[in-house]
Order: C-alpha cells, then sequence, then structure tokens
C-alpha cells in the first residue's frame, strides 16, 4: 500500500511542462528592429540588452518574465497558458514603446491558450535601411543610410554609427574583432554614410570570411539599434 | 480505602505544587530577557555589537573577491569575472529592513530602561542613529531613495497589512537624513581619536562629509544622464542643490581636518611600506577613524593574507595569490614630477632592457608598492620571484608550466636553469601572479598570517582621514576654490613622496577622480565613487577597447584587465645576460570588456518587494 502511494503521488505531484510557446518579432511598420545579442559567450541569463516583461495575472506574488529579444529582433518563450500583461520597462531597446496618459510604459494583454505569434509594434528613432557591405583587401567598408523615423520633441540626435566585424555571426559592439566608429557630428548626410575598418589582422583559427555590421549609436540611449549581419569574403 | 488514599495523595501532592510559587517562576538558564538586557549596560554592549557586526560593506578584506569585479584587479581561479559582459541588475543591491527594525527596537527598548545611567543612554542611543544612518547610506547608494522607516512596524493581524506600506523616499531626502542624523550625534558620541571600532565624533562628522559630497555629485553629474532618474526625485538630485551640499561637504571636512583629532600616518620613514602600514597598524594609528576590527584567537579572523600570500612563499600548500592587481591600475600611479606615462618597456619596437625588474617601476608615486607586490619586491622578508620564462639568444622564449621550473638550456643538454619564477606567472595557473602582480595592500605580514589556523587580523579600514582630506578637495574643487582644494590634495600627495606640490591651476575633475584612483584602490571606494560621478558607463563602457596611453584621464575606457609579464635574459657572455624586460601581456582568461549599463547605476528592487508594496516604483533603465 505504501508502494502504491508512491507511485501515485509521482504521477499527480507533478505539474505539466509549459508548452505553449510565444514568439514573434519586434517591428517597425513590418521592418524587423534589430538590436544586440545577448552575452554570446552565456553568463547573465537574468539581465538581457533588450528584452520584454510578461506578468502572468493568475499568479499572486508577481514577479515578471523576462523574455529576451535576439539580434534579429525576434523572441520566443514557452509558457503555460494562461492571461498576461506584456510590457516594455522604460529605457529599453532603441526605440520608443507606447505609454499611458501618466506617461508609465503601457501595456497589452496576451491570453494564451496554445503557442501564438506577435509582432510587437514599437517607434524606432532611427531605421538603419540599405546596408552594403565591400571588402577590399581585409579592409570591410559599408554603405547605409541612416534615416531619422521620431521626428518630434523626443527626437534624438545620432551619437555615432559604427561598423562592426567578428568572426561568427553574433556581432555587436560588445563581440567584435575590428570595430570602427564615425562621430554623428562628422556625418554631413544621414542618407549616405560611409564607414571603412582598418585592415583585419590574422584571425586564429585562420578563416576567410568575416560577420560585419552596422550599428547606430542614440545620444543618450543606452541600446544601440543595428543592421542585419552579413557574411563577408577577406581575401 | 485504596482509591481513597491515592485520591488524597493525589490532592496532597497538587496542593504543594500550588504552595510553592516560585516553582512557576524559575527564571531560564539561556534565554535573556528583553528588560535584562537593556538594564545592564554591558548586555547592551554585546546587543549593539551584533548591529555593528552587521553593517554592509562591499568590497573587504573578508570578502576580498568583491576587489576584482572592475578594472582594479585580476582574479585568478575566479575567471568568471572576467568572462561576463554584463553586470546584472541586481548587483550591489541591499534591502534589509530587518537590520533597520532591529535598531529601531534597540532605540525603543533603550529609551525604556530604567536603570541605565544617561551618559550610557545617550552613547547608545547615538551609537544605534549612527548605524540606522549608515544604513540608508549604503540603501540609498545602491537602490536610490527608500522608505524611510524609523520606528519598529508592527503587524495588527487584522488581514490588512496596507498600512505599514510606506512610498520611497527622494535621494535627497535620505542623504538629507543623513546628514542631519550625523549633525545630531557628533556632540553625543565621544571625541575620542583611539577609538576606532565604535561611532565617535570624528566618524560622524567624516560621514557627514562623505554623505553630503556624494548627493552634491550626484546632483551635478546626474544631469549627464538625464535617464537616470524619476520624476519624483526617487532617483536623481536637482542641480540647483549640487552647490549646498558641497559647501556642507566642504564644511564638515574642514571642521574635522581643524579639530585635530587625526592626522596622516607618518610613522614610518619608508614611504612604500608607510602606505602599507597604514592600514596595518593597528597601536595609535593617527589616520584611521574607523574599522571593522579582527583579532586573533578570538574567532574573527580573515583570509585575506592566507588567499593572497605570494605564491612563492606560501605558508600554506598550494595556495594564495588569488587577487591579482592589473596593468592598468599599475600605470596609473603618476611619476614622481608629476606626469603620467604608460611603463617604459619598449622604446619604438626595441624591448627596453632593465637591471633589475623592480627599476621598471622607479621614481613613480610611492603608494604604488605599497598598494602592490611588484616583480622584485620582497615580502615577509622573502623575495617574491616573479618572472614568466627565459628570453633566449634566438629570441625565443623558454618557460615552463610549474612553479619554480627548472629546464637544461640550450635543451636538451645544456644546465639546468630555472625558468619559471616560484610564484609564476603562468597563465591559467591559479594564484601564480597572472596578471604579473600581487597584492600588497591588507596584505598580513606577521609570520603565520599565511596559514589557515591562524590567518590574519587586519582590520578593514572604513574611514580614514587621507579620504577626509580628500573629500574636502574634491568639494572645494566643485566650489570653485581651487586654492583652497590644491593645500588639502598636496598634504596626501607629499605623504607619498610626491614632493613637487601641484598648484591650484592643475586641479582638475581628472586629477580628484586620478588621487582618488591610487589613495584609496582596493578600499570600497572606486565603485561608489564612478556611480555617483556618472562616469561608469563610460569608463566600463563595454568595448574591446586596448589599454589606456593615457592614465590621467577619468573618462578613458578601462574594460578588460591586461598583464605584465618580466622575462629574464638568458644569454651567457653577452652584457644583458641576466637582465630583464618586460612583455605586456593579454590574458586568455579575460574574455569579455565589462559593461556598466544606465540600469546598473541603481540597483534593481525585486519584484518580489514591489508586489508586496505597490507604492514602491521601480529603478528606470531596467
Amino acid at each position: 500500500m505504501a508502494l502504491g502511494f508512491g507511485l501515485g503521488s509521482c504521477a499527480k505531484d507533478n505539474f505539466e511542462p509549459p508548452k505553449s510557446v510565444l514568439d514573434g518579432r519586434l517591428v517597425y511598420q513590418g521592418e524587423p528592429i534589430l538590436v544586440q545579442s545577448a552575452n554570446a559567450n552565456g553568463g547573465n541569463v537574468s539581465d538581457f540588452p533588450v528584452f520584454f516583461e510578461l506578468w502572468e495575472k493568475a499568479y499572486q506574488n508577481r514577479s515578471s518574465i523576462r523574455v529576451p529579444v535576439k539580434q534579429d529582433g525576434t523572441f520566443s518563450a514557452v509558457l503555460f497558458n494562461g492571461d498576461y500583461k506584456l510590457t516594455i520597462p522604460n529605457g529599453q531597446g532603441p526605440f520608443l514603446w507606447k505609454t499611458t496618459a501618466t506617461n508609465a510604459p503601457d501595456s497589452l494583454t496576451v491570453n494564451l491558450n496554445g503557442s501564438q505569434t506577435l509582432d510587437l509594434e514599437v517607434t524606432p528613432y532611427y531605421m538603419i535601411r540599405n546596408a552594403q557591405f565591400t571588402t577590399s583587401g581585409r579592409v570591410v567598408t559599408s554603405t547605409v543610410a541612416v534615416n531619422k523615423i521620431i521626428t518630434d520633441a523626443n527626437a534624438k540626435d545620432v551619437e555615432r554609427v559604427s561598423l562592426y566585424v567578428n568572426r561568427t555571426q553574433f556581432v555587436d559592439a560588445g563581440n567584435n574583432i575590428k570595430a570602427a566608429d564615425l562621430a554623428g557630428s562628422a556625418i554631413p548626410d544621414l542618407n549616405n554614410v560611409s564607414i571603412a575598418t582598418e585592415a583585419i589582422g590574422a584571425i586564429v583559427p585562420s578563416q576567410n570570411y568575416v560577420f560585419a555590421r552596422i550599428g547606430v549609436k542614440i545620444a543618450g540611449i543606452e541600446d544601440m539599434i543595428y543592421s542585419p549581419v552579413q557574411k563577408v569574403n577577406l581575401q | 480505602m485504596k482509591k481513597f488514599s491515592i485520591a488524597l495523595i493525589g490532592a496532597l501532592a497538587l496542593n504543594a505544587g500550588c504552595n510553592d510559587d516560585k516553582f512557576l517562576d524559575i527564571k531560564p538558564t539561556n534565554i535573556l530577557l528583553v528588560d535584562e538586557v537593556y538594564n545592564d549596560p554591558r548586555l547592551v554592549l554585546s546587543a549593539i555589537t551584533n548591529l555593528y557586526n552587521r553593517i554592509p560593506d562591499y568590497q573587504e578584506p573578508g570578502n576580498f573577491g568583491n576587489y576584482a569585479a572592475f578594472d582594479e584587479a585580476f582574479a585568478s581561479r575566479d575567471y568568471n569575472r572576467h568572462r561576463f559582459r554584463d553586470y546584472s541588475f541586481d548587483e550591489w543591491n541591499y534591502w534589509d529592513y530587518g537590520y533597520i527594525r532591529d535598531i529601531n527596537l534597540f532605540l525603543e527598548r533603550l529609551n525604556t530602561s530604567e536603570t541605565l545611567t544617561e551618559a550610557d543612554k545617550a552613547r547608545f542611543a547615538a551609537e544605534a542613529r549612527y548605524l540606522r544612518a549608515n544604513a540608508y547610506f549604503e540603501l540609498v547608494k545602491r537602490m536610490g531613495g527608500v522608505p524611510l522607516v524609523l520606528e519598529s512596524l508592527t503587524y495588527d493581524y487584522s488581514g490588512d497589512a496596507g498600512y505599514l506600506r510606506k512610498p520611497r523616499a527622494k535621494e535627497s531626502e535620505i542623504y538629507d537624513f543623513v546628514i542631519k542624523e550625523m549633525e545630531e550625534i557628533k556632540v553625543i558620541l565621544p571625541r575620542d581619536a583611539n577609538e576606532k571600532s565604535r561611532a565617535t565624533y570624528g566618524l560622524a562628522v567624516a560621514t557627514k562629509a562623505r554623505a553630503a559630497l556624494y548627493a552634491g555629485s550626484i546632483a551635478k553629474y546626474g544631469a549627464t544622464t538625464p535617464t537616470v532618474s524619476l520624476p519624483n526625485g526617487e532617483i536623481g538630485i536637482p542641480a540647483t542643490l549640487a552647490t549646498g551640499y558641497y559647501q556642507t561637504a566642504l564644511a564638515a571636512a574642514q571642521e574635522l581636518i581643524n579639530s585635530g583629532l587625526y592626522s596622516l600616518y607618518q610613522k614610518t620613514p619608508d614611504l612604500s611600506e608607510n602606505f602599507a602600514n597604514i592600514i596595518l597598524d593597528k597601536a595609535g594609528n593617527p589616520e584611521v577613524i574607523f574599522v571593522e576590527d579582527y583579532k586573533l584567537r578570538s574567532g574573527k579572523v580573515h583570509n585575506f593574507a592566507l588567499e593572497n600570500q605570494p605564491r612563492g612563499i606560501t605558508e600554506e600548500g598550494d595556495v594564495g595569490g588569488f587577487l591579482n592587481p592589473s596593468l592598468n591600475l599599475v600605470q596609473s600611479f603618476e611619476k614622481l614630477d608629476n606626469t603620467f606615462a604608460p611603463l617604459a618597456i619598449k622604446e619604438g619596437n626595441e624591448d627596453i632592457v632593465y637591471d633589475n625588474p623592480e627599476d621598471l617601476f622607479a621614481g613613480r608615486d610611492a603608494r604604488l608598492r605599497g598598494t602592490v607586490l611588484v616583480p622584485g619586491s620582497r615580502f615577509k622578508g622573502r623575495p617574491i620571484d616573479i618572472f614568466a620564462g627565459l628570453l633566449l639568444a634566438n629570441n625565443s622564449i623558454l618557460s615552463g608550466d610549474q612553479l619554480g621550473q627548472f629546464k637544461n638550456v640550450p635543451e636538451p643538454s645544456g644546465p639546468s636553469v630555472q625558468v619559471v619564477g616560484a610564484s609564476g606567472p603562468i597563465q591559467g595557473r591559479n594564484g601564480s601572479a597572472e596578471s604579473g602582480f600581487y597584492i600588497r595592500k591588507h596584505n598580513d605580514p606577521a609570520l603565520g598570517s599565511g596559514q589557515i589556523g591562524t590567518q590574519s587580523e587586519v582590520w578593514n579600514v572604513r574611514y580614514r582621514y587621507a579620504e577626509v582630506l580628500l573629500n574636502a578637495a574634491e568639494a572645494a574643487f566643485e566650489l570653485n576654490q581651487p586654492d583652497v582644494a590644491v593645500t588639502y590634495m598636496n598634504q596626501v600627495r607629499a605623504r607619498a613622496g610626491l614632493n613637487i606640490p601641484l598648484t591650484s591651476t592643475d586641479i582638475t575633475f581628472d586629477r580628484i577622480v586620478h588621487e582618488r584612483k591610487v589613495e584609496l584602490a582596493f578600499e570600497n571606494h572606486e565603485l561608489w565613487d564612478y556611480k555617483r560621478w556618472r562616469i561608469a558607463h563610460l569608463v566600463w563602457n563595454g568595448s574591446n577597447t586596448d589599454l589606456t596611453t593615457d592614465p590621467s584621464k577619468a573618462t578613458a575606457p578601462s574594460t578588460r584587465v591586461f598583464a605584465l609579464y618580466p622575462y629574464k635574459i638568458y644569454n651567457p657572455g653577452t652584457a644583458n645576460h641576466n637582465k630583464w624586460v618586460f612583455r605586456r601581456v593579454n590574458l586568455n582568461n579575460v574574455t569579455e570588456s565589462h559593461n556598466f549599463r544606465l540600469g546598473n547605476y541603481y540597483s534593481r528592487i525585486s519584484d518580489g518587494i514591489i508586489s508586496n508594496n505597490p507604492l514602491i516604483i521601480r529603478n528606470p533603465n531596467q
């Protein structure tokens, strides 16, 4: 009989694991918002460069579930079914999230019942468009157009435009073997920005390609906005 | 008959018990009741000792791992510190309202005591108020404005705890509270410079100066990071208040300076040794204001010396050398002519050859060798033996993978020669001076301090007079009184052997930052200073920047720890045989650059706290 209890409790005590997937993208009018990757070397799982928060309504002593945004602007979280409030805290990301009348971050309700795809619409300060990468020898050159999206009282200047190069596809301000910076004040025409790295030194172990990406640092905003990662071949 | 007699005996027994009142009134032998404690000055002292023991510190010798969290040192063995990029938003957080409540209870119970003398009561109360204000200072440094609770809160079991909820005070209100408390208790506390581990007049005034300086710089430099603020002032102080706080800071620091109670420690003729002794000397030390004391054979000892003794002279098997100061810090000590320069290891592409390894560090601020054990130094009377290998005639390097290893030169048949120091460095080998340096500050030179069974009683210095002078200098500089600032700063510099006085035009923000960096390295100031100046996100900016060539620049990025390895030239018969060259080394274990985000300026208040008290609003950027 004791054995019977033991077996029974194994089956009854355990929760079903969560299996509903909430995934989607951060977008501005259909274009993905590209940000910095979470630490490529692993490490801190509780803090991500850009994330949003989910708060499950049914749960009494609430704490948030933080969902990181990947470098291609997508996100994915495995959750229990239920009603969630989704919000993006102040100061997250190179964009503005809608706010309430009292200027607090607004939230939207997500009723999760099975897997669901969700595009989150935000308003970036700038978008990077038409990024072109070329190489000559071991120098990577890029031309981009940096388009100002927010032009009202919330508008911010470009602090700098940076070109990052790395061995792997994780490439951004924190993960690079070569970087080139161009101060915003030195850019006459944001629609036509050209930036080149110095020659890239020997890569160990050797490889004849790198990954490159343009990032724009906006004055007073911590998170940068990025162009898509592109693989370029070195000679 | 039988039944009757049992009942009778029972009745008699009960009766006997009832008559003996004392039976129900036996004093427990293992519990002291509240009114017993608060009516005996010795027991009150032990109660407040517990409160002293709970003062929060961040970097301290008893918990030295945190010394390597930034760019001052490399953490041998604890490599993860150098493999993570971001600081967690939870880092440095503190929310110990249990401690605050215990202090409030202490004050309330002290008040009801009947037999304590008024003098005892007043001093204990002032000490408890010091500890409470100090706890709020720690809270505001880490979290910003917090609920200011000044009485013990008690739940009434009504089912609604709402009346216990308090919103966050403004950041400036917490600083004002600390300043006001210090002002009120300083006259009650003893004016005794020999009292180092309990609150004194000197400590209250020094704390007031520090708190006002912090508030002033947050008010002034907070303007450079406008997003690090909340609309109601829970975080951020209006810039208009800066001058007032700086005036308070300068006045308090000057009050302590002019009191003559403390002076700079200048007992030892050797200036570097003198600098190390500021921390080590417990006998009539005129500089130290407030410490957490340790005592051998008392149970309160720490393992700083055990874990950080040079490996070549370790007293305990394979232990030691875990904290390795960085080249970043070492090269920031200036030259005796008041100029800055990276260490001279190359001229063009040629190595510069030195007769002795310590010659590279000659002609620099004496505080360098009072803070760091450089190659060629001696510790506990013995050479610490740091060298990374032999530089052979064909320009190749012969090194080993064992401490103090011998190899045949040339291989395989030549004479057997030591090819690596008994203290390393060997990359990736724990404790082997992996950055090329060992730590001297806080490191106990007493024999036996490196043994597990003995350990160290070097105290944890929380306040010392040199900081008060630097606080005065900074406040005066910010108040546009550079001639006042320069006199205070020159006192600190002269003690370190920098005998050419600075002039008032030399005093800049960069100078202030730099002076605190080298004087107060490894003394739990760097993080809090960089936060209040709002330069932490510029210095630890997450980029893979190289070692700065301008160590005087306050905002030069310094995100990775660099190392410097000495090599011995092996070329018998030539002039350079057995001389030394140095190479800068990028450590394999330093794979990421420190990134201090705007959300790190104030630590995260956990969701659990906000859940329990919705009046608490969150810190921004997290």
